[in-house]
């Protein structure tokens, strides 16, 4: 039984009327009677759940989640959470693989293909949705397919979306050119020495699909998307391996033209960078959620997912890192920022959007991403 | 108990935190790793315990990791030379100074209070398109263009001296430190010229210093990841690259364990080469 919503759900029943303010008023005497006369390690003594650990990608996401979720968080319920970052979903993954269970809690992940991989590895868990409440605000499409993989249940909530678009350096290169080439743009002569690319996997397949005029979630001209990769190998300066690099190598001009993350590729042209962003068609979308992992305190876990998918706490977060938050907009007002960020869909039905598909992407993952890791190294 | 008895114990009693120590943090990781490269690793991610021999098969017998392997050698081998030439200079510079040696040896030591990845990434902001030496180079004329000198072979190289350097003129001046100069000055009493004194006297002595020197440099090149990674183009990996990749990105941890045996096995091979002819306690030296 979780004490740390005990408060509200006495509230609760005295306002639907299940007790009277007498019995309400005892039980809430009880609470602080037993809540005085316990020592400080009552909490050990019962195993109550202290510390929740939260990892997730750092800057300033873990600023606004600590500032609008983690402290209102603690101030309620006394539970303290424990905040780390990683560098990148398979890293993470394999930090959890040599954990034990409950060691690691809540994540940060990117991609329902990350959340199939979990679920390959016997991480996943199951929220009980009734004590997310705010988990109604978020748009369904993206609840679904996390759904699909786990046979109707949940071990995440989705948090924001974004795409992996081609930026570009417009003093170099024109909005016209960009709309002409498309992705192919990244495997052209003409640039070579000021390309980048991302070093991922499922990225150079996707665009390499797309620079071939494949399905990128079912070619079937695997060669023709592998020589498509060597080419634009031989033509790149150098790839990326993080967001900070990917703005580093645009804004210094070491590179004109990449592929990059939407929100990343934003916070440049905050700054006053001249770099244009196109979604291709048949461009690279994904979702963010918040992951629960196996072994997590599950209650305390979930009241945390609650406030942190609470619609202040969303957009704070989304207008920190420049992705749109999960939440509806048919249902949540976003305010005046986040409709301007590239990937928003305002019709909240992402039918604009393409995702990867967890079955096709996984089902080839052993191979191909060592493959890539030989063509990447000049194989 | 005998005090002969008592003696003998007395050794192996104060050794004993620092044998545990080695035998939990070294020999027991060590021996998990040897079990996983045994292991495979299913279509999900999930290891199956067994014992198998498909990742030294494919560690051993793909041309990929051997050519990965010995492009790794290359450049460690490179690199350590360029740290002898360039550290044994500074080595001899700081062991024969008179009255400012120990602010040199504090400037030797100064690097190492930033952070390894720092200083790595610190070439962008000098190399790099817009760094400080296009910069300069464009400012008094000289190129109109920023010239492309980062990301490649040459820069990681590069990053590894800039890395490795100090170990090799810590070395290198221990050496000289213990080097008699009355040997120095008996030479020239003889007739040699300073080059001569040089050459026969000063030079041999100090090769174990410079050998020791090397060794570290050559080990700790051939084991880095960081640098390739940060100053590398798209095909300049090393062998703790695949290392990575293995273990992170792939979660093959059984494929990832036999690399980092080979690699651990074709370094350990060069330890006890150097052991079987300059032994250990020179390089103990060096370290201290």
């Amino acid at each position: 039984m979780d004490n740390t919503t005990r408060y509200e759900r006495l509230r609760e029943r005295y306002l639907n009327g299940d007790l009277d303010r007498r019995r309400f008023l005892g039980l809430i005497g009880a609470a602080g009677l037993a809540y005085g006369v316990q020592t400080p390690f009552a909490r050990h003594a019962l195993g109550a759940v202290e510390e929740v650990r939260f990892d997730g990608w750092g800057g300033v996401v873990s600023e606004a989640f600590r500032k609008y979720a983690f402290d209102p968080y603690t101030a309620k319920t006394g539970i303290k959470v424990v905040d780390g970052t990683f560098g990148g979903g398979d890293e993470y993954l394999s930090r959890v693989k040599a954990s034990q269970p409950g060691e690691y809690n809540i994540a940060h992940l990117s991609g329902v293909f990350d959340y199939a991989r979990y679920h390959g590895l016997g991480l996943t868990s199951v929220l009980n949705e009734g004590n997310i409440p705010n988990l109604q605000y978020v748009i369904p499409k993206l609840v679904d397919v996390f759904r699909k993989v786990t046979d109707g249940t949940l071990s995440c909530v989705p948090y924001d979306y974004g795409t992996t678009g081609l930026a570009y350096n417009r003093k170099h290169i024109s909005d016209d050119e960009m709309k002409e080439k498309g992705a192919k743009i990244l495997i052209d002569d003409a640039y070579k020495g000021k390309i980048s690319g991302w070093a991922d996997w499922r990225t150079r397949i996707w665009f390499g699909s797309l620079q071939t005029d494949q399905d990128p979630n079912g070619a079937t001209d695997m060669d023709a998307v592998w020589d498509a990769i060597r080419k634009h190998r031989d033509l790149s300066l150098k790839y990326w391996s993080s967001g900070a690099e990917l703005m580093s190598l645009l804004a210094e001009e070491e590179v004109y033209v990449t592929e990059g993350w939407s929100g990343r590729i934003y916070a440049l042209q905050e700054q006053g960078h001249d770099i244009g962003y196109m979604d291709p068609p048949n461009g690279y979308g994904w979702q963010e959620c918040l992951f629960v992992i196996k072994g997590s305190p599950m209650e305390a876990c979930e009241e945390l997912l609650n406030f942190m998918l609470a619609p202040e706490t969303s957009i704070a977060v989304a207008e920190g890192q420049n992705y749109p938050p999960a939440l509806d907009p048919r249902k949540v007002d976003l305010g005046s920022k986040i409709p301007t960020l590239p990937a928003f869909d305002p019709s909240g039905t992402l039918e604009g959007l393409t995702f990867a598909n967890p079955a096709y992407w996984n089902g080839h993952e052993q191979e191909w991403s060592k493959t890539f890791g030989r063509i990447q190294k000049g194989y | 108990m005998t005090v002969e008895a008592r003696e003998a114990r007395q050794p192996w009693i104060l050794l004993t935190p620092a044998v545990s120590a080695v035998l939990l943090l070294l020999f027991v990781p060590l021996a998990f790793i040897a079990v996983y490269s045994f292991w495979l690793r299913t279509a999900t991610g999930a290891d199956q315990v067994g014992f198998y021999l498909d990742n030294w098969r494919e560690a051993l017998g793909d041309a990929f990791y051997r050519d990965i392997l010995l492009n790794t050698l290359k450049i460690a081998a490179i690199t350590t030379v360029f740290c002898a030439l360039m550290g044994y200079p500074a080595a001899y510079f700081i062991a024969r100074s008179r009255g400012n040696k120990a602010i040199l040896l504090l400037l030797l030591m100064l690097p190492f209070w930033i952070s390894y990845i720092i200083r790595t990434m610190s070439w962008i902001n000098i190399l790099g398109v817009s760094g400080a030496v296009n910069s300069a180079l464009m400012a008094l004329g000289v190129i109109t263009e920023p010239i492309q000198m980062l990301y490649n072979e040459a820069t990681v190289i590069l990053g590894l001296i800039h890395f490795l350097l100090p170990f090799m003129v810590l070395n290198v001046y221990v050496s000289l430190e213990g080097i008699d100069e009355t040997l120095e000055d008996a030479a020239c009493s003889l007739g040699a010229t300073r080059w001569q004194t040089f050459l026969e006297v000063t030079l041999p002595l100090s090769l174990p210093g410079l050998a020791a020197g090397g060794l570290l440099c050559f080990v700790l090149a051939a084991g880095t990841y960081i640098t390739p990674l940060v100053l590398g183009g798209p095909t300049d990996a090393m062998f703790a690259n695949l290392v990575f990749e293995a273990i992170i990105t792939q979660l093959n941890w059984p494929l990832g364990s036999a690399l980092s045996l080979m690699l651990l096995a074709v370094l350990g091979a060069l330890v006890l080469l150097y052991n079987r002819y300059l032994g250990m306690a020179q390089l103990m030296k060096g370290l201290g």
